[in-house]
């Protein structure tokens, strides 16, 4: 691993972070940079596809969508919202001490270290794995995309409709 | 032709959502009882030997070819598929009773469907990646059929249900991972052949404890058990009916069983925890449901308790405690089903789940009374009913298994199932008629059939028991 890595890593974790303390605006917006660093990491590290990915889907679209949803929502007043602004900050405190617990007695033991990694599948292009032995998780995409649809109608259909009706 | 269990829902969808306006609606419920139906009878008359034949898509590929994987259907995965049409069709029968609307069983009947496929795909796949897949169609399903009435309410057990799968998927991707790394593939053979050469690295002993918890969650054991009973109260009554029937047990134990089989052996210490994790399931479950006001609130504690039993049953191994367990898996689907089919019609006609506001309902509700005497006696484990032979079958397996002290425990833990069930059944059924009750009717059929045809199941099971140990139990838990 070389410096840059590093600082990367650093920088994930402290925007990761922030994202968890931060408002809801600016946790979606946290949560992208993480995204836009990550997929910079991806890169680095040899992983283009999985990058791009990331940056597309994850850092573009999903920060959209949750912009989005955000902006349907109602303002807290001041009182309500320093409330609960307290709560968040403390909320994560023992979460973050217990990741760094696990994260600095993984590095002191050779956990990782133990087993060499077998290069099976990942040999192959994305497009051959992706069209080839994955062909089936195909299927389970097109069934989730119906999922998806059906909850996007559960939820969100019958409001406009009372929204007309009133 | 396993394969068929997933296309076969995935097409019914297409055709549901093809532009026939009211027509579809009309179809929607009928159509999932039609697939569920099916698969039930092709899972009871078929020979094994049609689950090896290829299925051919027109154009003469082979289903096998096209997707680069084959489907086996063992003797376990028949179990499965059964409990999941049975479950399927009677929580279809239930929307019917108690959804009002034809839009709101539409969208029901097609999430079903696809619920169904889903937990299909589970039963099927024989590999990591896939099963995740699958679980993961399995989650989105359930989130949005838990809140598909609104409400606070639903919104709050769908959140909370989403929330802890979330969870629960980061630990099973992180597995996942971890095992790809030890195995370089994701096949259950090929990292089922990994974790022999290399199961005592930490690398793969943190993969297997990742995975475990990922499906601890999901099945819902203590101490991951916190969204259930709020998933399972907050659902409209047909959706609790499916969620407690057979999605956490396949999504959850049943892929439990079939990971620790196939996958990461029978090893000393995935055997102690699977022991401890039940045992303290089965109490932990039971105490909670002891201080429930809420009758589903109540049954979902119950599900921790006997999901205990079949998480113990896997902790003694091949065997008695293996067959016992997938017994208890499918007998439990079954009057654990028949108990929110019951907890339905008491809802609907009353118009409350409260246990403190009903009373002496077996009076004016005969045939639901009776059935949920029936769910009740075999969920306490009481001869000659399923749960008794299933039970007993999971007490002597740890006991062979040389773990006489968690036998006796389970044993001594039953008498607090018979506790909690005889207390709701003072409250709910018997005793004094509540002023409240005082006009209430029986179910409509919707809601008589089901219960009907699970209590029969119940009875049919537990009568046929010593003639099921002969000729099927054994061969499943020797294994399959």
């Amino acid at each position: 691993m070389t410096i840059a890595t590093y600082i990367l890593f650093a920088a994930i974790v402290v925007c990761a972070l922030w994202t968890v303390q931060a408002s809801i605006v600016r946790a979606a917006l946290g949560l992208a940079v993480v995204s836009v660093l990550l997929s910079v990491l991806m890169f680095q590290m040899g992983a283009p596809l999985a990058g791009v990915f990331e940056l597309s889907v994850c850092a573009g679209l999903i920060t959209v969508v949750f912009v989005s949803t955000i902006s349907m929502t109602a303002r807290l007043d001041a009182e309500a919202s320093k409330a609960l602004r307290a709560v968040r900050a403390k909320r994560f405190r023992p979460a973050i001490v217990a990741v760094a617990c696990i994260g600095a007695l993984l590095w002191i033991s050779s956990y990782a270290r133990d087993v060499s990694p077998v290069i099976g599948e990942t040999a192959e292009t994305v497009r051959e794995v992706l069209w080839g032995p994955r062909r089936l998780d195909l299927v389970g995409q097109i069934i989730m995309i119906f999922v998806g649809v059906f909850g996007v109608v559960v939820l969100f259909k019958e409001k406009r409709e009372k929204e007309i009706g009133r | 032709m396993g394969a068929l269990l997933v296309l076969l829902p995935l097409l019914g969808v297409v055709l549901l959502n093809l532009p026939l306006g009211k027509l579809a609606e009309k179809l929607a419920l009928p159509l999932g009882g039609v697939l569920c139906l099916a698969q039930a009878a092709v899972i009871l008359a078929a020979p094994a030997s049609f689950w090896d034949q290829a299925l051919f898509l027109p154009g003469g590929v082979s289903v096998a070819e096209l997707f680069h994987a084959s489907f086996p259907v063992d003797s376990l995965a028949r179990v499965m598929f059964l409990s999941i049409a049975t479950v399927g069709f009677c929580s279809g029968l239930v929307a019917k009773y108690t959804m009002a609307d034809e839009q709101t069983q539409f969208r029901f009947a097609n999430l079903l469907i696809l619920a169904l496929a889903g937990l299909n795909g589970i039963i099927l796949v024989r590999d990591l990646l896939g099963l995740y897949v699958f679980l993961e169609i399995t989650a989105v399903a359930s989130f949005v059929l838990i809140a598909l009435e609104r409400g606070k309410a639903a919104f709050d057990g769908a959140f909370k249900y989403l929330v802890l799968s979330a969870v629960a998927t980061a630990m099973i991707v992180a597995g996942l991972a971890l095992l790809f790394i030890v195995a370089g593939s994701t096949s259950f053979d090929a990292v089922a052949e990994a974790l022999k050469t290399s199961g005592s690295s930490q690398l793969a002993l943190a993969a297997v404890a990742f995975f475990l918890c990922g499906l601890a969650i999901k099945a819902g054991l203590v101490p991951f058990h916190g969204w259930l009973p709020t998933a399972y109260a907050s659902a409209p009554s047909a959706v609790s009916v499916l969620l407690a029937g057979i999605v956490t047990k396949t999504s959850g134990v049943y892929t439990l069983i079939r990971l620790v089989d196939a996958v990461f052996g029978y090893g000393p210490a995935v055997r102690q925890v699977l022991l401890v994790g039940g045992l303290v399931s089965i109490v932990v479950g039971a105490l909670g449901a002891l201080g429930q006001k809420d009758m589903k609130r109540m049954l979902a504690f119950s599900s921790i308790s006997q999901m205990g039993y079949v998480v113990l049953g896997l902790g003694a191994g091949p065997g008695l405690g293996l067959a016992g367990a997938i017994f208890h898996l499918f007998n439990h689907s079954i009057f654990k089903t028949l108990l929110f089919v019951n907890s339905a019609a008491v809802e609907q006609q009353s118009g409350t789940r409260d246990m403190d506001k009903l009373g002496g309902i077996s009076a004016k509700m005969p045939v639901t009374g009776t059935t949920s005497v029936l769910a009740m006696l075999s969920t306490a484990g009481i001869p000659p009913l399923s749960g008794f032979w299933s039970k007993l079958l999971i007490v002597a397996g740890v006991w062979q298994a040389g773990h006489p002290a968690f036998s006796a425990a389970a044993v001594i833990a039953s008498v607090l199932t018979l506790a909690y069930f005889l207390s709701m059944q003072r409250r709910v059924f018997f005793g004094k008629v509540a002023d409240s009750c005082a006009g209430l009717k029986e179910a409509s059929a919707w809601g008589l059939v089901p219960a009907l045809l699970l209590a029969a199941i119940t009875v049919g099971l537990g009568v046929t028991a010593p003639w099921l140990f002969q000729t099927f139990l054994l061969d499943v838990g020797s294994i399959l």
